[in-house]
């Protein structure tokens, strides 16, 4: 049997008194890119916040390559190479991009920094006029290039995107995607939380559907569409 | 006046600003991250005075007092360090009015530890080496050390501007401030990042504290008075930003220095001493910026008021077991005088408990039900009590009018303070209040002519029947009684409903038509007046009342009277307070080092019983 790099089995979550998360079962093989789909309010964020140890009461195994995270706090789950981009974006406005990128850059595991500078602005060449900019004088999509370009530059091996095409103009969703594809080809792996189930297709090799914190299928994308109304 | 004996009043101002700057920027620095107010701040201020003092005594030459005041500062630093790692990363998560109570029982400790090593007397520090002389301005000698002073607050806000803005370390504090979550999902430390944002804020009190070796002694109060003077500063600056810090800081000294330059002025043929007048101009700057821009000059506006206690289980009318506790715990205390011949000093202590009761019952109501945490409840008492003692001994009335003069006094003080606090939410009113109890403190320290300055007012003795023992005490166990019953049915009506409808979510309660803040309002003044009455009682039964009547320490009794006793019951109060006043009379007054005591009191509270005594049902 061959490792996922990403195991999550029998996840439950809780905001205060009210659980979220019903023993959530699923998987991201090494350079395979997986969607989340469901609709507003099914647990999709929360699922992604609970990789990231971001939910403060949780339950169920939580593994990344074989180790379980489960009890890491989310500064090292971090630094063992996940990349998260969040649903909201999360940029620090007060931040130029250049500084939002510096604060998050680190070396991959294997010390090796595969997103210098250069290579980032290749992907996303927008970016390279805004890096004075200060993150609240930046549009939505400008925004969301940052959050992903803000998690590349952790050299992550498993990227968690969550609603990236959320507020977001249609030509940049396209070219975001571009990036995606490009990413996913370079060997990383990606959990896509969206409920753009196009943007899916266009990246993902398989999908899980879930509603109301419970998994209700999951099947190959191509069948995914049928299956979301 | 003239033009030069206000320059001079300004470089001696600017002065001041520096050390109060470095305070308030320490103070916002680590709560922009941690979301933390430090009560132990000024604290850290006092303790680097005392320590550069000392070291500048043993270390020889200009090294001994340059070096040993930056050893001071860094001593500081570190204590914070400390501090952080092993009191604070525990209450965290804890609900915000118990981070602010817990961080006011270290200011206890470190208090108490202060007397413990240096003694009770002022220590003064020696002149500055290479700075004893002083300049000519304007025909008027200034201190060198004044003008370093006054130039080191605009240094250190460069420093602390170059640190934010070139280093790693201080983009990582801009964006913890902002979004601490997404900072450690970046997969940066928070740990490391918090106990070296709070040690540099300590330091940087510290070293406030450490640069006024040579201008002012090292005292015990002078923990309180700054941290009272630095959270005006934040307020007027807005929290959170370092420059406001320093231009609110200059702002407020130079407004001190000009009411200090004026001196005696006549207008309309009344002489006004305006040199008294300097603390009502702190009051009078803060009032107007509250009101023109309530974050503060620089503040961002507060976002969504973030819950600032936990989420209660809605209260219950008390059932027959709690009625019938009540009648019995009432057959007791009118029992109490009968066994007066046994043990004389049962009806002094029952009547202390009873003005405790009133006082912490009046402090619950804006708390528990109110959601508003105040940190200067002692401003009211103390309004009660100089109220009633002036009406007594000034006026020459008789017991029942002053009484109830002192009561609108306090009323009348609730109103006009409340009338700011209430527009603002969880620390920042917590601040507030502190601010005005110690403006209050101030007036009557200061205003000799009216309070008697530091002496008090004494012999204010209540007449017939009040004059004994006995009649005054059943006279405060009917106020007693009349105060709980009303608040309960205030609790209960319509108005309780509203105010605990604007505490639990403000926004919800005025979409339904609830003006949050004008209940607030209302619930500030029914606090200030049963406040007023506790301060009132105390006042007959001392017979004497000094500016120690109203000082945090007395406030904070009653917050820990109101947390002992458990914010989420009714009944809290009554059991708080009668078993802190019983511990305070009983094993405080055997020790000097009480405020240590009950600052490990409190931690202990906090850390192990965070529901109270009477289990007020808190969730996280």
């Amino acid at each position: 049997m061959t490792a996922q790099l990403l195991e999550i089995q029998g996840l439950e979550a809780w905001y205060g008194p009210a659980q979220a998360l019903f023993g959530l079962s699923l998987a991201v093989g090494r350079g395979e890119a997986v969607a989340l789909i469901g609709r507003n309010g099914a647990g999709k964020s929360t699922t992604l916040k609970a990789v990231m140890g971001l939910v403060r009461r949780r339950a169920g195994r939580l593994a990344l390559d074989g180790a379980d995270i489960s009890a890491l706090p989310t500064h090292h789950i971090a630094r063992l190479g996940v990349g998260y981009v969040p649903e909201d974006r999360r940029i620090f406005t007060e931040l130029t991009a250049e500084e939002n990128l510096d604060l998050a850059r680190r070396p991959g595991r294997d010390g090796s920094d595969r997103w210098p500078t250069e290579r980032l602005f290749a992907l996303f060449p927008n970016l390279a006029e805004l890096r004075r900019r200060r993150g609240d004088a930046m549009s939505g999509g400008e925004q969301q290039m940052l959050a992903v370009a803000r998690a590349l530059v952790g050299n992550p091996e498993l990227l968690l995107l969550d609603e990236p095409s959320e507020g977001v103009a249609p030509i940049i969703v396209e070219e975001m995607t571009t990036a995606f594809r490009t990413l996913k080809a370079d060997g990383l792996s990606i959990l896509l939380s969206e409920q753009n189930v196009a943007l899916c297709a266009e990246l993902c090799d398989r999908a899980y559907h879930i509603d109301q914190g419970e998994l209700r299928w999951s099947g190959p994308m191509a069948d995914a569409s049928s299956i979301v109304e | 006046m003239t033009l030069d004996s206000l320059a001079f009043q300004m470089i001696n101002g600017l002065a001041s600003a520096s050390g109060l700057f470095f305070v308030a920027a320490g103070l916002s620095i680590i709560f922009g991250v941690t979301r933390i107010v430090n009560m132990a701040h000024g604290a850290f201020y006092m303790l680097g005075l005392y320590l550069a003092v000392t070291l500048a005594d043993r270390l020889p030459g200009p090294f001994g007092y340059w070096g040993g005041l930056l050893l001071a500062a860094l001593a500081v630093g570190l204590l914070g360090a400390a501090v952080e790692v092993l009191l604070l990363r525990r209450i965290y998560h804890v609900p915000e009015l118990y981070q602010l109570v817990a961080t006011f029982a270290l200011a206890l400790i470190l208090n108490d530890a202060a007397l413990w090593i240096w003694g009770p007397e002022d220590l003064l520090g020696p002149r500055a080496p290479g700075l004893k002389g002083s300049i000519e301005l304007l025909g008027r000698r200034l201190p060198d050390y004044d003008v370093f002073l006054a130039l080191a607050g605009p240094a250190v806000l460069l420093a602390l501007h170059l640190l934010m803005k070139r280093t790693r370390f201080g983009r990582t504090v801009r964006a913890a401030t902002q979004d601490r979550e997404m900072v450690a999902a970046l997969g940066i430390n928070q740990a490391l990042l918090f106990t070296a944002v709070f040690a540099l804020g300590a330091f940087l009190a510290g070293l406030g504290g450490a640069l006024q070796t040579a201008r002012e002694p090292a005292n015990l109060n002078l923990d309180l008075a700054v941290l009272g003077d630095a959270f005006v500063v934040v307020v007027i600056g807005g929290m959170g930003s370092i420059p406001g810090a320093y231009v609110a800081a200059v702002l407020v000294a130079l407004v001190k220095a000009l009411c200090i330059a004026l001196g005696t002025v006549e207008i309309a043929g009344w002489a006004f001493n305006m040199t008294k007048l300097t603390l009502v101009a702190e009051f009078l700057v803060m009032a107007l910026v509250l009101v023109l821009r309530p974050q503060g000059l620089f503040g961002r506006p507060h976002g969504a008021p973030a819950r600032g206690l936990a989420s209660e289980a809605p209260l219950r009318p008390m059932g027959g077991t709690g009625l019938a506790l009540a009648g019995a715990a009432l057959v007791a205390a009118l029992a109490v005088p009968l066994v007066a011949t046994a043990w004389a000093y049962a009806p002094v202590l029952a009547l202390d408990m009873l003005i405790a009761v009133i006082f912490a019952a009046s402090l619950h109501l804006l708390m528990g039900p109110g959601g508003m945490a105040s940190f200067g409840h002692a401003a009211y008492f103390g309004l009660g009590a100089y109220g009633t003692a002036l009406a007594a001994t000034g006026l020459g009335l008789p017991t029942l009018p002053a009484f109830g003069i002192g009561i609108l006094a306090a009323g009348a003080g609730a109103l006009v303070f409340g009338w700011f606090c209430v527009r603002l939410e969880g620390v920042y009113l917590a601040m507030l209040t502190l601010a005005f109890a110690q403006i209050v403190w101030s007036v009557a320290f200061q205003w000799e002519e009216v309070t008697g300055g530091s002496n008090g007012l004494i012999g204010i003795w209540p007449d017939w029947p009040f004059d004994s023992r006995t009649g005054l005490y059943l006279a405060a166990l009917a106020v007693a009684v009349v105060v709980l019953c009303l608040i309960r049915r205030l609790i209960f009506a319509p108005f309780g409903h509203a105010l605990r409808a604007g505490r639990d979510a403000r926004l919800r309660a005025e979409a339904s038509g609830i003006d949050v803040a004008r209940i607030r309002w209302l619930g500030f003044l029914v606090s200030g007046l049963v406040a007023g009455a506790a301060g009132g009682l105390y006042a007959f039964a001392k017979g004497s009342i000094s500016p120690e009547t109203l000082t945090v320490g007395r406030s904070i009794d009653a917050l820990v009277m109101v947390l002992l006793g458990g914010l989420g019951s009714p009944a809290g109060p009554v059991l708080g307070a009668g078993a802190f006043t019983l511990l305070q009379d009983t094993v405080m007054r055997e020790t000097d080092y009480w405020r240590a005591l009950l600052g490990v009191l409190i931690l202990a509270l906090v850390l192990l019983f965070p529901g109270g005594i009477a289990g007020g049902r808190l969730r996280r």
